[in-house]
């Protein structure tokens, strides 16, 4: 009963906190330039969430995430300029698809551990660039043209969505058998976890909410290309987990949010951007390898503070 | 005749992969580390190699002597700042550093002189191409053969003959026992990197001749497939990854022969991908199983 309540009044906060960004953006108080970073952000925190589902809460590490945004944008944009499908259409069909490639990602590579995986997770994801590179449907390496549809009601919904179904999915009993997998896989597995079957079912969830990014992130550029999907962006999003905190959903939040309001300001010097990326990276591995929320979550402030105001009670 | 031609120039690409897939298995073996940096090193290499040869004038072999000098100090250099903590760290966080810590010398490098690719010149050695059986040969393929199978057979010596090695052979085998015995590992894993990183930057000098376009991002492509070399050849062991380099080399000589070059880079993460389900252990390696 409890969880449920706190859950409808985090909705309805962040309901709230849409319409009244959605009021400023129809009445002209942001222009383009802000309304544009507010999708921007949705993106990556999707982005970043997906991927907190892989690495943080199953510990699968994964470095080719890009592979499956890719899909979901390339897929969308077929859905909406190729066969005239309506953009929600195209969003779900990015998605599934992008699920499917997980799926099927997934059932081969999710044998291998660590840096085995890897590596394979970033071969997957270079092939797939180079499919799409190949691929003269979709304009191969000079790109596709695609109608900006997204909007920050497209955007802030998928970020909602996102963020509920895998926040309910961690706390649910086929998420803690995704963080007994990640704190000892052996032992889930004399648990009696089914561990193949949580991990590639972690990896797909990942990759459908990763093809819904896609979907969006095509559909807010006039244009994609393959490049767009490199190891770079696969990194970027990393970091956001990383940074963030493995295992805390709140900490790759706010590390998306932050890191791309950061990005916005740096990215007149490219090369000084990626040369801060890098440092904060390897300090951070250095000195705090467990990110900065560690295992946290934001959340987990208020309720030590609720928790001493009981035992005085 | 054309699959002659084809075998020598896959054996010349190979010779560079396996190159740089020794200071991989190298390392990995040593530490179990997957050193992402690795690939910028030999781009350091490739640029050494072009400075001494375009600027500094000291011919081929001082160059690329210079290039393994230069080389050897930055991978000390890398392993002493970064992995040296995080020897007892997760592998996650090895990796991740790992990671970081080549976008550093990427964009360090691009910071500071810019993103431009540069050309090696032409007449850094003396170009002449052979002709036997009909298959066209030239001077860089030998060039780059024979300095591979020099280096090669130095790297056996030192490992085979030398305390050094020795001593890298134990630490590898099991790092407890080897500082049990009086070996002082912290050394022998930067000996370690220092010839690794040597190797590195040797390839990228050959490199550079072979290619003649050198750019700051170069490293990136070579050094995965070179990783790629090593988990084929069985990652750890030295003849594994020679063998896995020239393997490599020679099948993606084979696919861009057929009329596939656009999908040569998906052909070897397709060998990667297949080697780790299949084989994870590759062509030479030992395999291990999990003990809790």
């Amino acid at each position: 009963m409890k969880i449920s309540k706190t859950f409808w009044i985090y909705t309805i906060i962040a309901i709230i906190g849409y319409a009244i960004i959605q009021v400023m953006i129809s009445s002209g108080q942001l222009d383009m330039y802000y309304s544009n970073l507010l999708i921007t952000i949705a993106i990556n925190v999707m982005l970043a969430v997906s991927l907190h589902l892989v690495i943080g809460i199953t510990g699968q590490f994964s470095i080719g995430h890009a592979g499956f945004l890719a899909v979901g944008a390339y897929i969308s944009a077929i859905c909406t300029m190729q066969l005239h499908l309506p953009f929600i259409v195209g969003l779900l069909a990015g998605a599934i698809v992008a699920a499917i490639a997980g799926l099927i990602v997934g059932i081969p590579t999710l044998r291998l551990r660590g840096d085995y995986l890897a590596i394979a997770t970033l071969g997957f994801a270079e092939i797939i660039r180079i499919i799409f590179l190949n691929w003269e449907y979709v304009g191969g390496a000079a790109g596709m043209q695609v109608m900006q549809q997204t909007t920050w009601t497209y955007a802030f919904f998928g970020m909602l969505i996102t963020i509920i179904v895998i926040s309910n999915f961690t706390r649910s009993r086929h998420g803690r058998a995704c963080i007994a997998i990640r704190e000892d896989e052996i032992a889930a597995d004399a648990m009696g976890i089914n561990i193949t079957y949580y991990k590639v079912l972690a990896f797909a969830i990942g990759s459908l909410f990763a093809g819904l990014a896609g979907g969006l992130f095509s559909h807010n550029f006039f244009i994609i290309q393959p490049a767009q999907f490199g190891f770079l962006k696969s990194f970027d999003i990393l970091i956001y987990v990383v940074l963030g905190g493995l295992g805390s959903l709140s900490g790759a939040v706010i590390a998306a949010v932050a890191l791309t309001i950061i990005s916005l300001y740096l990215q007149d010097f490219p090369e000084t951007r990626m040369i801060i990326y890098s440092l904060v990276l390897i300090l951070v591995m250095l000195y705090r390898p467990v990110g900065l929320m560690g295992t946290k979550e934001i959340t987990d402030l208020f309720k030590r503070k609720r928790k001493g105001g009981d035992a005085h009670e | 005749m054309e699959w002659l031609q084809q075998l020598v120039n896959g054996i010349s690409i190979g010779s560079i992969y396996a190159l740089i897939a020794l200071g991989y298995t190298m390392v990995y073996g040593i530490i179990k580390l997957i050193n992402f940096a690795h690939g910028d090193v030999f781009m350091i290499g490739a640029f050494v190699g072009f400075y001494g040869l375009t600027h500094w004038h000291i011919g081929f072999i001082p160059s690329l002597l210079a290039a393994m000098i230069i080389c050897s100090i930055l991978g000390v250099v890398i392993e002493r700042l970064a992995y040296k903590r995080l020897r007892n760290a997760t592998r996650i966080a090895a990796l991740i550093t790992a990671i970081g810590m080549s976008l550093l010398i990427e964009y360090t490098t691009i910071f500071f002189r810019g993103a431009q690719p540069e050309a090696y010149p032409d007449n850094a050695v003396i170009s002449k191409t052979f002709t036997v059986f009909g298959t066209q040969i030239s001077s860089e393929s030998i060039i780059i053969l024979v300095t591979t199978i020099v280096l090669m057979l130095l790297l056996q010596f030192i490992v085979h003959k030398t305390k050094i090695g020795k001593a890298m052979r134990a630490v590898s085998h099991d790092m407890e026992a080897a500082r049990l015995m009086g070996i002082n590992v912290n050394n022998t894993i930067s000996a370690t990197f220092a010839i690794g990183s040597a190797l590195a930057g040797a390839a990228g000098v050959v490199f550079g001749l072979y290619y003649t376009k050198i750019d700051p991002l170069m490293g990136i492509i070579p050094g995965v497939k070179a990783f790629i070399a090593a988990v084929l050849g069985g990652i750890g062991s030295i003849p594994g990854a020679m063998t896995g380099g020239m393997v490599l080399g020679i099948v993606e000589t084979v696919v861009s022969a057929l009329g596939f070059s656009m999908w040569r880079d998906a052909a070897a993460f397709i060998i990667l991908i297949l080697i780790l389900i299949f084989k994870p252990a590759g062509i030479f390696g030992k395999n291990t199983r999990e003990k809790v």
